[in-house]
């Protein structure tokens, strides 16, 4: 930190930076995507009537629940490949780690979503005849969604944030990327700074999005 | 079409239906009334499974409700339920509302599922609000689209729980006209209201309930004649004073 702020460097290295952001984005679309996915299914099971399916669903949530995520990252860097049997690399690793992590919070979140469907709803599609699977498929979880968008985003947005973690077992994400110019060129606040904003500019860019997309959809 | 023995069912310790002995013949219209609180929504739930009896038996057409081998999502298919807070499916337009029924359970094609929406539409009066959101629509045009939605089903029964109860006193009337009609068209119907206009208009046979039980069974003659019981007098003066 010898002289003055240097934008040059940060222009210098944008290529460099994209790629570490396009991890990030990857890892946060797939996470986001497995864990709502999971996550819809556990809350399923957990509402289900059935007792071992529904206790099997609360323990996975509570287990997930009561683990730091980094903790569960380093499990599965360590985990995967000897259940697989060959080394996996830290990108398949992590991207289990946090859909399975994902899917414990989602669950919840989807869970009161569809308790918030109101039971006449769920009497109606009923009386037309539809089946569990048909009445959740087509009346409850369209519904239980779009109540949810707010808090989806939210969890979205943590997890986008948290996916610089994974520096953890050596991915390059956004966040090591601008670490790894930082410290070769002796240019930290330049490249923190920009990490900062440009966390800031996107997770903005993702709740402006969202609130429209909440204001058309509404109910 | 309807037949109902000995229904009881209980919510822990209270005793929601005590006893209750009831039948509906094809093409006739009975009207349940009775004060709140005294099990006739759980009755009319009850015949098509949404509810279950835990004593006595129903069933329809011939079909037991409360038997384990019976397919209810085959059995409530047949059967048309409408419902006091009308329920139609908030997130899809008037048309899908009356379609998902049709394509999903009855396998109809878009095209023919539409046809048949569109039909049920322009006879409640509705067919220009097909592709609207059940929140654009009144209260009495959603009950009227609910009522379009269960006969799209080509239902052999029409269930109607409180239908009225939700809506403004000018809505009313534009409701009780498509119900009439159907009762005129010789629908079976089970109907749950406390519309008297309603019931001396249409219906064949009025039960009274009070506290769970089916207090009186009779012919709408002699349930608006002099012959009614002391329980039922007091609630009808009660309805019928204002």
């Amino acid at each position: 930190m010898t002289d003055g702020f240097d934008l040059g460097i940060i222009v210098r290295s944008v290529p460099f930076l994209w790629d570490g952001l396009q991890l990030t984005f990857l890892l946060t679309a797939i996470a986001v995507a497995g864990g709502l996915v999971g996550g819809t299914l556990l809350a399923l099971c957990r509402l289900s009537s059935f007792a071992p399916l529904s206790f099997a669903a609360g323990a996975y949530v509570n287990f997930f629940r009561s683990m730091p995520l980094i903790l569960v990252i380093f499990w599965f860097y360590f985990l995967v490949p000897l259940v697989v049997g060959r080394p996996v690399g830290g990108f398949y690793s992590v991207l289990i780690a946090f859909t399975m992590f994902e899917a414990a919070y989602y669950c919840e979140i989807v869970r009161a979503g569809i308790q918030s469907v109101r039971k006449g709803q769920i009497y109606a599609g009923q009386a037309l005849g539809l089946t569990y699977r048909q009445n959740m498929l087509y009346v409850v979880l369209p519904q239980a969604l779009r109540n949810m968008v707010p808090i989806l985003l939210t969890q979205g947005i943590i997890l986008f944030q948290d996916t610089s973690l994974v520096y953890v077992v050596g991915l390059h994400d956004f966040l090591v990327s601008a670490d790894i110019v930082a410290n070769r060129d002796n240019r930290l606040i330049e490249m923190y700074a920009t990490v900062a904003a440009v966390y800031f500019v996107l997770c903005l860019l993702g709740s402006l999005g969202v609130r429209k997309l909440q204001r058309k959809y509404a109910l | 079409m309807i037949e109902i023995q000995n229904a009881s069912k209980w919510y822990s310790a209270f005793r929601v239906l005590n006893d209750c002995t009831t039948r509906v013949a094809k093409g006739e219209v009975v009207v349940i009334c009775g004060p709140s609180g005294s099990g006739k929504s759980t009755l009319i739930k009850c015949v098509n499974g949404l509810e279950r009896i835990q004593r006595g038996s129903i069933t329809v057409n011939g079909v037991s409700v409360g038997a384990p081998d019976t397919d209810l999502p085959k059995l409530r298919a047949g059967i048309g339920m409408v419902f006091q807070n009308f329920e139609l499916f908030p997130h899809i337009t008037v048309v899908q509302n009356i379609n998902l029924g049709q394509i999903k359970v009855l396998g109809r094609s878009k095209d023919e599922a539409t046809d048949r929406a569109l039909a049920l539409l322009r006879r409640v009066g509705l067919h220009e609000q097909a592709d609207k959101y059940p929140a654009q629509l009144s209260g009495g045009q959603q009950q009227r689209v609910a009522i379009a939605r269960a006969l799209a089903m080509d239902p052999v029964a029409m269930l109607f729980d409180e239908p009225t109860s939700a809506l403004d006193p000018e809505m009313i009337n534009e409701v009780l006209d498509v119900m009439v009609g159907l009762a005129q068209d010789g629908m079976t119907m089970m109907v749950v209201t406390h519309e008297m206009g309603f019931a001396k208009k249409v219906a064949n046979r009025i039960v009274f309930m009070d506290e769970g039980q089916i207090v009186e069974d009779t012919t709408k003659d002699e349930f608006f004649g002099t012959r009614r019981g002391e329980r039922a007098q007091l609630f009808l003066s009660k309805i019928l004073s204002h």
